[in-house]
C-alpha cells in the first residue's frame, strides 16, 4: 500500500500558455452576438422585402403612376372594375404637414435647447430634461384626441383671420371657407410631437460646446447672448440640422394624430388652411378596415413607399448627427 | 488691538451676481408688463389667457428696447434672454393643456368599477356608470409583456455586440439601430400584418411582435449607453484572472449595470405602450375581456381610446379621455420607475 504524501511532492506549476486565439466558447458567443447585433438590419430588410413582395402587383400594374397619380378610388377594388390607386396626393400631404411641423418647430427647438443649456437654473435643468423625455412618450393617440377636441377650434379661428388678411397669398387661399382639420392643424400637432426628440438631440450637441471657448468669450467681455451666438450656435449647427431631420422622420410616419386632425381628401393640396389633405400613414390606417384584397395590396405598397421615404430621411439625419458628435467629442 | 483688520469694503465682490437693484428692476418691468397685458386683454379682441401671455411677452421685450441706445450689447442680451425664455415657456403651454385636459376630462369617465369591468355589455350611448377598461388593461399588459420578452434580450445582445464584441460590423450595426428607431410605427404594424396577421388573423401575439419591432432599437440604444459606462479596468481585471469573453460579459459586465439595463427596458416599454397604429393591423380591438395569446382580436388601452373616439358619441368621447388618462398614468409611472432605477445605478457604478 502506498501512501502519497502531497506535501512532499514539489511541483512547479506549468507556465501558462498565452495565446490571442479565441477559445471555443468565445467563438460561439461572438457568433451568436453578431447575429443578434444584425437583428436590427435583418428586421428592416424583412420589412422592406415583405411589403415589396405583398405590394409588388401594384408596382407591376401601375409602375411609376402609383407614385405620381393622385386618385385613390377604391370602388370596385380592382382596376378592371374601375378602381384606381395613386399616392401622389398623400405623398404631397405627408411632406406638407412634415414641413409645417419642422418650420414651426425650429425656433422653439433652438429656444428650448438654449434655455435648458444656458439659461435654466442648474437644479431645474435636470428636472426639465427628464420632463422633456417624459413628454416625448406622450402617445400619439392622446395628441390626436387633444388636437381634435382642443386645437381644431383654436386653429380654425386663427386660420379664419389668416385667410381674411393674407388670403391673396396662394398658400393661405381657401376655396370653400371651412377651416377645420386642415394641414395646418395636423402640422401644428406634429410640431408638438417632434419638439421633444429634436430638442433633446440639439441640446445634447449644445451641451458639448467647448467650455474653454465659452469662457474665452465671456473673458473678452462678451455677454451671454454674444457667447451663444458666436460659439454655441455655430458648434451646434449640424446637431440642430440632424435633430430637425430626425423629427421630420417622425412627422413623416405619424399616423393616428394626423388621422384625427386632418380631413382625408385625395387632391394634391398646397392650401394649408383648407380642410383637405392627408398623409400616407393616415390613408393606410383609414382604408385598412374596409379594404378589398386588391386595395390591401395597394395599402401595403403605400407602406413600402412610406418606409423608403422615412428610411432615407433618417439615414441622412443619422449621418449628420454622428458627424456632429464625432467633430466635438 | 488687531494688526490684521478686515475692512468691510474688502469683502470679495461677485460682479456676476445679480444686484438687488437689478432684481428690483426686473421685478418692476415684469409687473408693468403684467399690468399692460391685463389692460390690453380687457379692452381689445386679444382676449383669453393666450392673448394675455402674448401681450406680456411683447411688452416685456418693448420695455428693453429703449435701453438699446444706452448699451446695445447689454440690451440685446436682455432681449434674447426674454425671447429664449419665452420660446421655452411657449413650447410648454400646449403640453400643459394636453395634460390638464386629459386629467379633467378623463376623471369624468371614472366610476367605482371603471378599472374592473369590460365593455362587453355596454353600448356607446350607455351612461358613464356602465362599462370599464379592464379588458384594455389586461390586453395591453399581455401584449407589452410578450413584446418585452422578445425585444429586451435582442436589444441587449445588439448593444453587447457594439460595446463588447466590437466586431467589424460595429459601425454598421449602430447605423442600422439608429435607422430602425425611425421606422414609422404603422410600417411595423403593416409588416407584422403581412407576415402573421394576414395568415393567422388578429392576435395578442401579432400585436406583441409589432411592438417588439418598435421597442428593439430603443432598448438597444439605451443599453449601449449604459454598457459604455462600465469601466474598462473591470473587463481587464476579468481577463487577467483568466476569464474568457463569455464569462466576462455575463459575470462582470452585465451584472455591473443590471439596474441600468432595467432602465433601458422600461424606457423601451414606455415608448411603445401608447402605440396605436401598429395595433390596428395586428391585435385590433375587442370590447370583451380576453387573456388569450392567440385567440383573436384583443383589447388594449390605445385602441380603447381610438375605438371610442371613432364611435363619437358624447359618452364614448368621455370614455376615450378616460382611457387616455389611464394610459398617461401608466406611462408616467414607467418613467418614474426608470428614473429611480437610473439614479440608483449611477450611484453604484
Amino acid at each position: 500500500m502506498t501512501v502519497t504524501d502531497n506535501t512532499s511532492v514539489t511541483s512547479t506549476p506549468e507556465p501558462r500558455v498565452l495565446s490571442v486565439r479565441r477559445r471555443g466558447a468565445d467563438r460561439v458567443f461572438r457568433g451568436a452576438v453578431t447575429f443578434g447585433g444584425l437583428s436590427t438590419f435583418i428586421v428592416q430588410a424583412l420589412i422592406a422585402g415583405f411589403l415589396l413582395y405583398r405590394g409588388a402587383q401594384l408596382f407591376a400594374d401601375y409602375g411609376i403612376d402609383f407614385i405620381t397619380s393622385e386618385q385613390w378610388i377604391n370602388a370596385g377594388d380592382t382596376p378592371e372594375n374601375g378602381a384606381t390607386y395613386g399616392v401622389a396626393a398623400m405623398l404631397v400631404g405627408t411632406i406638407v404637414t412634415a414641413l409645417i411641423a419642422v418650420i414651426v418647430a425650429l425656433p422653439f427647438v433652438v429656444g428650448t435647447s438654449l434655455f435648458l443649456e444656458f439659461y435654466a437654473p442648474k437644479r431645474l435643468r435636470s428636472i426639465l430634461v427628464s420632463l422633456l423625455d417624459l413628454i416625448a412618450a406622450i402617445p400619439s393617440i392622446v395628441y390626436g384626441l387633444w388636437g381634435y377636441i382642443v386645437l381644431v377650434p383654436q386653429v380654425s379661428g386663427w386660420s379664419k383671420s389668416l385667410n381674411e388678411y393674407l388670403g391673396w397669398f396662394p398658400l393661405f387661399d381657401v376655396p370653400i371657407p371651412i377651416f377645420d382639420r386642415s394641414p395646418l392643424t395636423a402640422g401644428l400637432v406634429l410640431t408638438l410631437m417632434i419638439l421633444p426628440i429634436a430638442t433633446s438631440v440639439t441640446r445634447e450637441v449644445y451641451s458639448q460646446t467647448p467650455r474653454d471657448q465659452l469662457s474665452a468669450a465671456y473673458a473678452l467681455g462678451g455677454s451671454r447672448w454674444g457667447a451663444i451666438r458666436e460659439v454655441a450656435l455655430p458648434y451646434g449647427r449640424s446637431g440642430l440640422v440632424g435633430g430637425m431631420l430626425l423629427g421630420m422622420g417622425r412627422a413623416l410616419g405619424e399616423t393616428v394624430a394626423v388621422l384625427l386632425t386632418l380631413n382625408l381628401a385625395f387632391d394634391i393640396n398646397f392650401r394649408i388652411l383648407a380642410s383637405a389633405g392627408g398623409n400616407v400613414a393616415s390613408l393606410i390606417a383609414n382604408n385598412f378596415g374596409e379594404a378589398g384584397p386588391y386595395e390591401l395590396k395597394a395599402l401595403l405598397a403605400a407602406g413600402f413607399v412610406l418606409f423608403c421615404t422615412t428610411l432615407i430621411v433618417n439615414l441622412i439625419a443619422s449621418f449628420i448627427v454622428r458627424g456632429a458628435e464625432r467633430k466635438y467629442a | 488691538m488687531t494688526l490684521i483688520a478686515t475692512p468691510v469694503d474688502a469683502l470679495p465682490t461677485q460682479p456676476w451676481r445679480r444686484s438687488t437693484s437689478s432684481r428690483l428692476h426686473n421685478l418692476g418691468y415684469g409687473l408693468i408688463s403684467l399690468g399692460a397685458a391685463g389692460i390690453v386683454t380687457l379692452i381689445s379682441p386679444l382676449a383669453g389667457p393666450l392673448g394675455f401671455y402674448l401681450v406680456f411677452v411683447v411688452v416685456r421685450i418693448a420695455l428693453i428696447v429703449p435701453l438699446v441706445a444706452r448699451d446695445s450689447i447689454a440690451a440685446r442680451d436682455q432681449i434674447m434672454a426674454v425671447v429664449i425664455t419665452a420660446g421655452f415657456v411657449t413650447a410648454f403651454i400646449p403640453w400643459a393643456s394636453i395634460v390638464s385636459t386629459v386629467v379633467r376630462e378623463g376623471l369624468e369617465a371614472f366610476h367605482s368599477d371603471y378599472l374592473f369591468t369590460d365593455m362587453k355589455t355596454t353600448s356607446a350611448t350607455d351612461a358613464l356608470g356602465e362599462g370599464g377598461l379592464l379588458h384594455a388593461i389586461v390586453g395591453s399588459t399581455i401584449i407589452l409583456v410578450i413584446a418585452s420578452l422578445i425585444a429586451i434580450p435582442l436589444g441587449i445582445v445588439a448593444a453587447v455586440y457594439v460595446t463588447e464584441v466590437k466586431g467589424r460590423l460595429t459601425r454598421f450595426v449602430r447605423l442600422m439601430t439608429m435607422s430602425m428607431s425611425g421606422v414609422p410605427s404603422i410600417v411595423a404594424g403593416l409588416f407584422i400584418y403581412s407576415v402573421v396577421a394576414a395568415e393567422f388573423g388578429f392576435s395578442a401575439l401579432a400585436g406583441a411582435l409589432a411592438l417588439a419591432v418598435l421597442m428593439l432599437p430603443t432598448v438597444s440604444r439605451t443599453a449601449e449607453e449604459v454598457l459604455g459606462l462600465v469601466p474598462l479596468e473591470l473587463r481587464q481585471a476579468s481577463y487577467a484572472l483568466g476569464a474568457n469573453q463569455v464569462g466576462t460579459t455575463f459575470k462582470v459586465v452585465l451584472p455591473t449595470v443590471r439596474s441600468g439595463l432595467v432602465t433601458a427596458s422600461v424606457l423601451g416599454l414606455a415608448r411603445v405602450a401608447g402605440e396605436t397604429a401598429p395595433l390596428i393591423f395586428t391585435a385590433f380591438y375587442s370590447a370583451s375581456f380576453s387573456a388569450s395569446l392567440t385567440g383573436g382580436a384583443i383589447g388594449s388601452l390605445p385602441m380603447y381610446v381610438f375605438q371610442n373616439f371613432k364611435v363619437g358619441t358624447a359618452e364614448a368621447i368621455t370614455r376615450a379621455w378616460g382611457g387616455a388618462f389611464v394610459l398617461l398614468v401608466f406611462i408616467s409611472s414607467l418613467f418614474v420607475i426608470a428614473r429611480l432605477l437610473a439614479s440608483r445605478s449611477r450611484k453604484k457604478v
